[in-house]
Order: C-alpha cells, then sequence, then structure tokens
C-alpha cells in the first residue's frame, strides 16, 4: 500500500465523500448527484462497465473506497460527454471520472494492466522526455508495450495505416532518431516535478 | 295587476341569422303558436339600442315574460340580464344557423329547427315565474371556524382582516395545533434553503389581540344546525356549559392525526425509545432548545441518524395507508438539516428512500440545499430497524442492489396524515336502512370504529361532511376544493387531503374566502357555488307529496330535512339548485320558479312532430348546462355539423331530468333520445357532485319504460360529456342519428 494511501484512509476514516471532494477534480459534485439514472443511460460504454457513473458516485457515497479506487470504470470514459450534456443535475460527470482516475493512480490504486491507464503513462513519459509529444515513439511504445513478439505482430497489423500517415505527412519516420522538443527540456522537467511537489503537499494536507 | 302576465318576444337578426333564416315566419310562429302578444325584430339586439329597446318595453308595455331568440344562453348574459322579469332564450345562432351548412338543399331543415326552438322558447317563459329570492334567511356575517391549528387560525385571521365576526373552536386547551410543537417549517421563501420559523407564536398572539375573533378552547360542537344564514351551534365549553351561537357560515379545518407505526414490527416502533416518528422528532428538535438535538433514551448527542421514509403509506397491505402524504420526504430533509444545524455538520444524517417526493414551491430547491449540507440521501428500502444501544438499519441499496446495513443512534420513521373528519354521513344512513343482515353486521363494523362526530349536523343526511376516499372530505380538488356537500360549510387544510403549512395556509384563505361568500349570498337569498346569485329555489306542492323521501334522500347536498309528520323541509340556503330532488320525485311535485317539469316538459312536447311519413325524425338531447352544453356551443364555434333532427334542452344537472320527460318524449314520437351529465364516480367532475350518478341510476330505469313501449334499447343514450369533449358532444348526437336511420323512425307519430 502507497504511503499516501495510508495516510488518506486515516485522515478521512469516517467519509470518504469527503475524501473525494477534496481531493478528485470536481469532486465536490458528487453529493448533488440524485440518482436518476440517466448517465448511465446515456453512457454509450456504461454498460460494458462494472460501474456507470451513477453507481460509482452510489458507492462514494456508501463509502466503498477501495472498489471505487481499484475499479477499471473511470478508466473506460471515453469523454463523449453524452452524461454531461444530460445530466439534470449539472454534474461534470466526464471531469470527475477522470478526476476519480487520476487520483486512483497517484494512490496507486489503479488497475494493473489496464490499457488506457497503461497508454496514459506511455503518452506521458513520451511528453516528459522532450516536452513534445513524438508521435512515432508513442506508436511504437505502445505497439511494443507487451513484449517484442507482440509489438511486431501490432506493428504489422497497422502497417497500412502507417504508411498512409508517412505519406500524408502525418508522421515523420527521422522522428526515430531524437526528434522535436521544446527549448528548454530540463527547465521543463523541472517546472513539473515542483507542480508535482505542491500538488503532493496539499492532498497531505502539508501545504 | 300583480299576477297580470304579459309576453313578449324577441327576435335578433343579427350575426347572420336574418340572413340565413326567416325572421317574419319565426316572428309568426312566436305570436300565433307561441302566444306572444307582441314580437320585435332587431337587427342586433345585443346592441345599447336593442337592449334599451327591451327594456323600454318591461318598463312601459308591462312585459312580465320575455323570449329572446338570439344566440345561445351562455352568450351576452351582460347584455341581456332582466332581472326583473321571467326570460328564456332560443339558441339560433349556435344552435341552428352555425351548425347547419348554408347551402340551399339544406334550407329547409334549417329553418324547420329555428321554427322549433322558437316554439321550445316560447313554451319555456310561459312555465316560467320570476324567481323571488329565498328570504328563509338573513345576512348573518358571524363565521364559526372549527379547529385552532395552522388551517383554522389562518381562516380566523383571514375572515377577521375582511371585517368579518370569527368564532374559533379548538378542542384541545391551546392554538397552535402540531404547528404548536414543531421546530421550524418547510421554507417559504426564495432561496429555499432552510427551514423557517412557523409563525404560529405570531399568529397565536394576533389571534387573541383580534377583537373580531372569540376563541373556545377545550371546547366541541354537540348540535349544528340549520342552514347558510342561519347556522345555530351549540357548543360545549370549557366550564361545561353550552353556548349556542348563531353563524352565516362554517369553515372546518380539523387537520389530522399521525399514523401510529406500532404494529409494523419491523420497524420496531414500540421497542426504543431512539425509534421515533417524524412529529416526535419536531418535539426532541424543539426540546434541544438551541443545544444538540439528544437521544430519548440516554440524553446524548446524536451522532448519525436514520430517515426511513413512506413508512406504512402507499401501501395496500392492511392497516396501512393506501395513499401517499407528498410532504414526508421534505420533512425528512428539513429535519436533517436541523442535525446539521443543531449537532454540527459532522451528524451523519441518511434519508432511506424509494422514490423521493419534494413537491411545492420549495421541492427542488430545498432538495438540493440538503445534498448540498452533506444530508446523505440513499435509495434503498428499509427491511428492519433493529433496536439496541445503536441502532441498526438493515436495507437494500437499489442502486448497488445489495443487502446492508447502518449504524445509526436515532431512527426517524417517515408516518403519514390521517385525516381528522367526522364519521362518514352515508354509512350511517345505510346501516339505518338497510335490511340484510350480512350487510348490517359490516356496516356496524365500520361504525364501531368510526371516529366521533364533529360537527353533530341535525341533518336528515347525518352528522358530518361526507368523505371522498379514506376518510377526506367530499371535495373536488381541482374545481371547486373549499366546497363540501354540505352547502356553506367549507373544508380546508388536511382533512382534504395531505399537505404541508404552507398549503394549509392557502387553503385556509380560499375557505375564509368562499364562507364569507356564502353567508353574504344566503343574506340575499342567492345560491352559493355553482349556480351563483341564482334567486330560485325548490318547493314542494305538499298535497300532492306521497312522503316517498326520494327527495330527501338523494339530495346531494343533503339540503332537505324531514319535518315531524315526515313531509320534505327545504332548507333554502342548504341547496344548490341542482334539480336533483325536483328528477327525483315521482309524483312531480317539486318545482323552481323558473325550472320545473313545465318549464321542460312543455318545451319538448311543443317541438312540431312530423308526420312519419315526412321521414323527418326528432332527436331530444337534454344537456348539462355545465358540461356537456359549453362544449356543444364550443362544437358550434368551430362549425362542428349537429344533425338537424336534433333538439337540444340544457338541463340544470342531469340529476334534474325526470323520467317522466323521457316517457313523454317517447310517447310523442320522438325517435331517439340523447342525455348528457358529466363524469360520475370517484373522480367526479359533476359540479352537483352527485346529480350525474344518480340520474345514472335513475335512467337505468328507462329500459322498462322502453319496454313496455316496445321500443329498441338504443332509442335512449346516457352518456358522461366534459366540456372539453368538443369533437365527441355531437358526434354522441349523429351517432343517435344514425342509430334511428338504422331502426327506423318510432311508431308513435300521430
Ligand atoms: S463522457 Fe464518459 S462517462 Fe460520460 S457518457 Fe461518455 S463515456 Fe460515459
Ligand atoms: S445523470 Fe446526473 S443526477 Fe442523474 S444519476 Fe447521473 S450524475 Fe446523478
Ligand atoms: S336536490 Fe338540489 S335542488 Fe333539490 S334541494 Fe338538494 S340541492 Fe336543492
Ligand atoms: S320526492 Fe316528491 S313525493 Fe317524495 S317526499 Fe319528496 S316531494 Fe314528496
Amino acid at each position: 500500500m502507497s504511503d499516501l494511501n495510508k495516510v488518506m484512509i486515516e485522515k478521512y476514516r469516517t467519509s470518504f465523500l469527503r475524501e473525494v471532494e477534496a481531493n478528485v477534480e470536481e469532486g465536490e459534485w458528487v453529493k448533488m448527484c440524485m440518482q436518476c439514472g440517466v448517465c448511465a443511460g446515456s453512457c454509450p460504454l456504461g454498460k460494458h462497465w462494472d460501474h456507470p457513473p451513477q453507481e460509482i458516485f452510489m458507492m462514494i457515497r456508501a463509502g466503498k473506497r477501495d472498489e471505487v479506487l481499484t475499479s477499471d470504470s473511470m478508466w473506460m470514459c471515453t469523454s463523449c460527454y453524452n452524461c454531461i450534456a444530460r445530466c439534470p443535475r449539472g454534474l461534470p460527470i466526464t471531469h470527475i471520472m477522470h478526476g476519480l482516475a487520476v487520483y486512483s493512480k497517484r494512490l496507486g490504486l489503479a488497475p494493473q494492466k489496464q490499457p488506457t491507464a497503461e497508454f496514459s503513462q506511455i503518452f506521458w513519459d513520451n511528453l516528459m522526455k522532450k516536452g513534445r509529444v513524438n508521435e512515432l515513439k508513442l506508436g511504437l511504445s505502445l505497439y511494443f508495450k507487451d513484449g517484442f513478439g507482440q509489438g511486431v505482430k501490432n506493428a504489422m497489423a497497422n502497417q497500412k495505416l502507417g504508411q498512409n500517415m508517412m505519406k500524408a505527412k502525418r508522421m515523420n519516420p527521422m522522428e526515430f532518431f531524437g526528434g522535436h522538443g521544446v527549448k528548454d527540456t530540463s527547465g521543463l522537467q523541472k517546472m513539473i516535478k515542483k507542480a508535482q511537489e505542491i500538488e503532493d503537499a496539499k492532498v497531505q494536507g502539508k501545504g | 295587476m300583480a299576477d297580470e302576465k304579459k309576453f313578449a318576444g324577441y327576435i335578433c337578426t343579427g350575426c347572420g341569422i336574418g340572413d340565413r333564416l326567416d325572421a317574419s315566419q319565426l316572428e309568426m310562429i312566436a305570436t300565433r303558436e307561441g302566444k306572444m302578444q307582441s314580437c320585435k325584430q332587431h337587427e342586433m339586439l345585443c346592441s345599447a339600442e336593442g337592449v334599451q329597446m327591451i327594456r323600454d318595453d318591461i318598463a312601459d308595455v308591462g312585459a312580465t315574460h320575455i323570449m329572446i331568440a338570439a344566440c345561445s344562453r351562455r352568450a351576452k348574459v351582460e347584455a341581456f340580464n332582466f332581472t326583473d322579469v321571467a326570460m328564456s332564450r332560443a339558441n339560433l345562432r349556435e344552435g341552428v344557423i352555425w351548425v347547419r351548412p348554408d347551402a340551399p338543399e339544406h334550407q329547409e331543415t334549417t329553418q324547420e329547427m329555428a321554427d322549433d326552438y322558437i316554439r321550445m322558447a316560447c313554451a319555456e317563459v310561459k312555465y316560467m315565474t320570476k324567481p323571488s329570492g329565498s328570504s328563509e334567511q338573513q345576512l348573518n356575517r358571524n363565521i364559526l371556524v372549527v379547529g385552532g391549528g395552522i388551517t383554522g387560525m389562518t381562516a380566523a385571521i383571514e375572515a377577521a382582516t375582511a371585517g368579518y365576526p370569527v368564532h374559533l373552536v379548538e378542542k384541545t386547551g391551546a392554538l397552535g395545533g402540531h404547528a404548536a410543537n414543531y421546530y421550524k417549517s418547510i421554507p417559504t421563501r426564495s432561496p429555499y434553503a432552510d427551514p423557517q420559523d412557523t409563525g404560529v407564536e405570531k399568529m397565536i398572539a394576533d389571534i387573541e389581540a383580534n377583537d373580531l375573533i372569540t376563541v373556545y378552547l377545550n371546547s366541541s360542537i354537540t348540535k349544528t344546525d340549520g342552514a347558510p344564514g342561519r347556522f345555530s351551534v351549540d357548543l360545549a365549553t370549557e366550564s361545561g356549559s353550552t353556548t349556542n351561537l348563531s353563524i352565516g357560515a362554517i369553515i372546518q379545518a380539523t387537520g389530522f392525526n399521525l399514523y401510529d407505526p406500532s404494529n409494523l414490527s419491523q420497524f420496531n416502533y414500540a421497542n426504543s425509545a431512539d425509534i421515533i416518528t417524524n412529529e416526535e422528532m419536531e418535539k426532541l428538535a424543539k426540546e434541544a432548545n438551541g443545544g444538540p438535538i439528544k437521544r430519548p433514551s440516554d440524553g446524548k448527542p446524536v451522532t448519525a441518524v436514520a430517515f426511513v421514509q413512506n413508512v406504512g403509506q402507499n401501501s395496500k397491505a392492511d392497516g396501512q395507508l393506501p395513499y401517499h402524504n407528498g410532504i414526508g420526504d421534505l420533512i425528512a430533509i428539513k429535519q436533517a438539516l436541523y442535525l446539521k444545524e443543531l449537532n454540527g455538520d459532522d451528524c451523519d444524517t441518511t434519508i432511506f428512500f424509494d422514490n423521493l417526493r419534494t413537491p411545492g414551491a420549495a421541492g427542488e430547491d430545498f432538495y438540493r440545499s440538503g445534498q448540498q449540507k452533506m444530508v446523505t440521501f440513499t435509495k434503498g428500502n428499509v427491511g428492519e430497524v433493529v433496536p439496541g444501544s445503536t441502532l441498526e438499519v438493515k436495507f437494500k441499496d437499489l442502486i448497488l442492489n445489495e443487502d446492508t446495513s447502518m449504524q445509526a443512534d436515532l431512527v426517524v420513521l417517515d408516518v403519514g396524515m390521517v385525516p381528522n373528519t367526522g364519521p362518514d354521513p352515508y354509512a350511517q344512513l345505510a346501516y339505518e336502512e338497510t335490511e340484510d343482515e350480512v350487510e348490517k353486521a359490516k356496516l356496524k363494523a365500520e361504525l364501531d370504529v368510526a371516529p366521533p362526530s364533529i360537527l353533530n349536523l341535525d341533518y336528515r343526511q347525518g352528522t358530518d361532511l361526507p368523505h371522498l376516499r379514506y376518510g377526506f372530505t367530499d371535495s373536488h380538488f381541482i374545481c371547486f376544493p373549499y366546497e363540501t356537500r354540505r352547502t356553506g360549510i367549507y373544508a380546508a387544510g388536511p382533512q382534504r387531503r395531505p399537505m404541508d403549512m404552507r398549503q394549509a395556509a392557502d387553503d385556509a384563505a380560499g375557505a375564509a374566502m368562499k364562507a364569507i361568500q356564502a353567508a353574504e349570498n344566503a343574506g340575499q337569498g342567492r345560491a352559493a357555488h355553482p349556480r351563483v346569485g341564482d334567486l330560485s329555489y325548490p318547493s314542494f306542492r305538499k298535497e300532492g307529496c306521497t312522503q316517498c323521501k326520494r327527495c330527501t334522500v338523494e339530495c346531494p347536498f343533503g339540503a332537505i330535512n324531514e319535518d315531524e309528520q315526515k313531509y320534505p323541509q327545504f332548507n333554502e340556503a342548504r341547496c344548490r339548485r341542482c334539480g336533483t330532488c325536483m328528477g327525483a320525485c315521482p309524483v312531480r311535485v317539486i318545482s323552481f320558479e323558473n325550472y320545473s317539469i313545465d318549464t321542460v316538459g312543455q318545451q319538448l312536447k311543443n317541438v312540431d312532430m312530423p308526420e312519419e311519413f315526412d321521414e323527418k325524425p326528432r332527436i331530444l338531447v337534454l344537456a348539462c348546462e355545465n358540461d356537456a352544453y359549453p362544449a356543444l356551443d364550443q362544437a358550434s364555434m368551430n362549425g362542428t355539423e349537429i344533425n338537424p333532427w336534433a333538439r337540444i334542452i340544457p338541463v340544470r344537472c342531469l340529476g334534474s331530468v325526470s323520467l317522466s320527460w323521457i316517457t313523454d318524449a317517447l310517447n310523442s314520437g320522438y325517435d331517439g333520445i340523447v342525455l348528457m351529465g358529466c363524469q360520475k364516480g370517484d373522480d367526479y367532475q359533476c359540479h352537483f357532485v352527485r346529480g350525474s350518478a344518480i340520474a345514472h341510476e335513475r335512467m337505468s330505469k328507462v329500459g322498462d319504460t322502453l319496454q313496455s313501449l316496445n321500443l329498441e334499447p338504443e332509442r335512449v343514450e346516457v352518456y358522461e360529456v366534459a366540456i372539453t369533449d368538443v369533437t365527441r358532444a355531437p358526434k354522441l348526437i349523429n351517432d343517435m342519428a344514425e342509430t334511428v336511420e338504422r331502426i327506423g323512425l318510432s311508431p308513435f307519430k300521430f
């Protein structure tokens, strides 16, 4: 169990809802859900998940901390915004879903091998190297995330797509060798690191 | 001189009537057949000039009976408002030219229709006299209010503010009712975020300071006699003495009792001091006196409270309330906010609901305010509350679909309101009258558990206000909510339906206004709702009466008592002028000055009945003037065609239709009869509540008449028609024309 997770459990022992309110982006909206189920009915994917948004919100109120934070559901949200457009109570549901995902990841509770979670990590790492997304490398890391053999297979399967992107100048094979970036990469990295520290301190109530 | 009758007819040729119809022929019919001593045409009778012409005739020539042939009797009522004469109206516009196509091939039948309406209106006015108004009572401005809760106090204050002396009777030792024990009330003002002061103390102080209001505490009514304008009310007061009050109109505001959840074993209400009702929660909050709310069992401040909603309500189970309170969820939100206020934000408040209902102005905003302040709303069914030092609330979470539980140190049960009304007067009557032993035993059992009487009415039809369902007083909750079936006695507050304090106050203001109207109308000898201002009233010819009691039994408003010799005794101010008694009387001795067996009977007899070989059927339509007749007028304005064989007569209520009219019509050769009344039953729309229902029962006997005359049953149809049935009403008439076409003409044409 991560240290931060322990700290949080201790701090919000009585109320997971309060924990969410304090630490999850737009979390203060969760209490306003009136359980009408419109979001669950509107979400094109929700029925394939363990818990559609309505249920996630109910579980938060019922104090089901582990079940929510280790859930795969909020990682599955595709940001289609159907639910936001329809929620009669005006909850920013999409943002809450992403907020929950980020929070669970920070606590080290996000499900292992969750494809969206993995992609997000790859994307982040890629971005942090040079301050710009290297699309060629991003694609390759994604293909090869499950080992070399699977990577080759994935690459072969998407060969045509890759060729077309290059033809249309949407992807530059030269990016493989370094690629473009921001002027001051180490400055950016320092900045992000500092931001992370401030954020962590805030979460732990020390900031 | 006084009884010399002078008949004058007037035919309007405006609005296209003159273009479509032969007015000189109409005039000739009015004078020759209708025996009008004079008949004038005018090109716009409702104009100032036309009206003046009639006025002059009344003043100079001494016309006492006038027949106006123009538009529907529902149109131009202000212009044709001649209160000093008897008046009938022939409907040539909505009744004839607007429902018939303007084409040469229809000219003959259209003119025949108009001719008949002239004959009918002349016959009608001949049998009318100018109503003189009831003089049984005088203006009595005293208003009696029964019940000193929010509703009764508001009614008293409203009536007194309008300048009427009020007698306020309360059975307990203090004013305020349930609300006196409430900590706060559901907010009535924007932003609807927090519970607000109940205002009860101020109301009590206002009443005590008001010279027009006399309060009788620890008092109850032992007898109510009389009628609007002359109610005589006996009060048994505190001191044991009896006081007699002379009263103009009465408001009953006896409120509600709370449902007792003791028998719902799963909630263990009887087995723990910490499992309480929502009303007991109010007391706890009030007793806390600004400090934290404490547990009844050990006096410790509560930290976790569960509100169990919908307890014993909305249920078909025996001993539970079949209806829902409507406001229980608002109360739970209010009380959860008490805890947030008095016991701190950390006090855990969970409301277990299935369908959360937050009606009214405060509703949605107040709900959001509860959520904002961290009241937890859990959609779940509570299966059991387990008593103990900590209470366990076992529930099924309906969103997460799992059985689970929570710990609480106080559980509040949302129990419903039970109307506090007297016994159903018709149960008493039915018991007295039935001879069936089984039925009698059943009614006896019902009566044994019936509540004590509140008004102790000395009426032929029982001691209290009639019920609608579940003990709530009968009224039409949309169209005329405060009316009851006892004229001059108005019901307000939760005895009509479950409601909150704000609604009860609105209700009380409405009822106060109705009571004032009733007292004023009675003072002028005029009818109350729905024939407000009608000066006619029923009387009966004693020599002809067989004491059959039909009238005293059928009057929907209990207006008729029986005197010592068992003759009907009409209480004019209690009467709503529906005519149900007139329709009921088998020997036809009941009549109004301007509405009687003859005013309608002679109309239908004076229709010119074509010979059989003319192949022109005649269809009699008796249409209720409250709904069916306006619907037909509206259809006419929309240009809907009505079959030219129809002759339509408006009636006050289908309840006033006498079987003799039907028999007469069939005997004189009508080929079909259509009766149109309002919707009957529990969701009735009848303006006289039971009139339509009684008529339907009465008309079920028409079959015998038809059989004895050897006529087909489909020649007489009885329908329920609403004012909105603008397409259906004319169609029903046209359908009858088709029926007649199919089965052939009546053989009774001579
Ligand atoms: S935004 Fe996410 S949660 Fe909302 S409907 Fe779309 S996929 Fe579902
Ligand atoms: S649509 Fe909004 S209010 Fe309704 S269940 Fe979803 S989040 Fe809650
Ligand atoms: S039946 Fe109607 S008209 Fe007759 S006494 Fe009763 S209220 Fe009056
Ligand atoms: S219905 Fe007619 S006959 Fe019967 S009691 Fe009444 S007035 Fe008399």
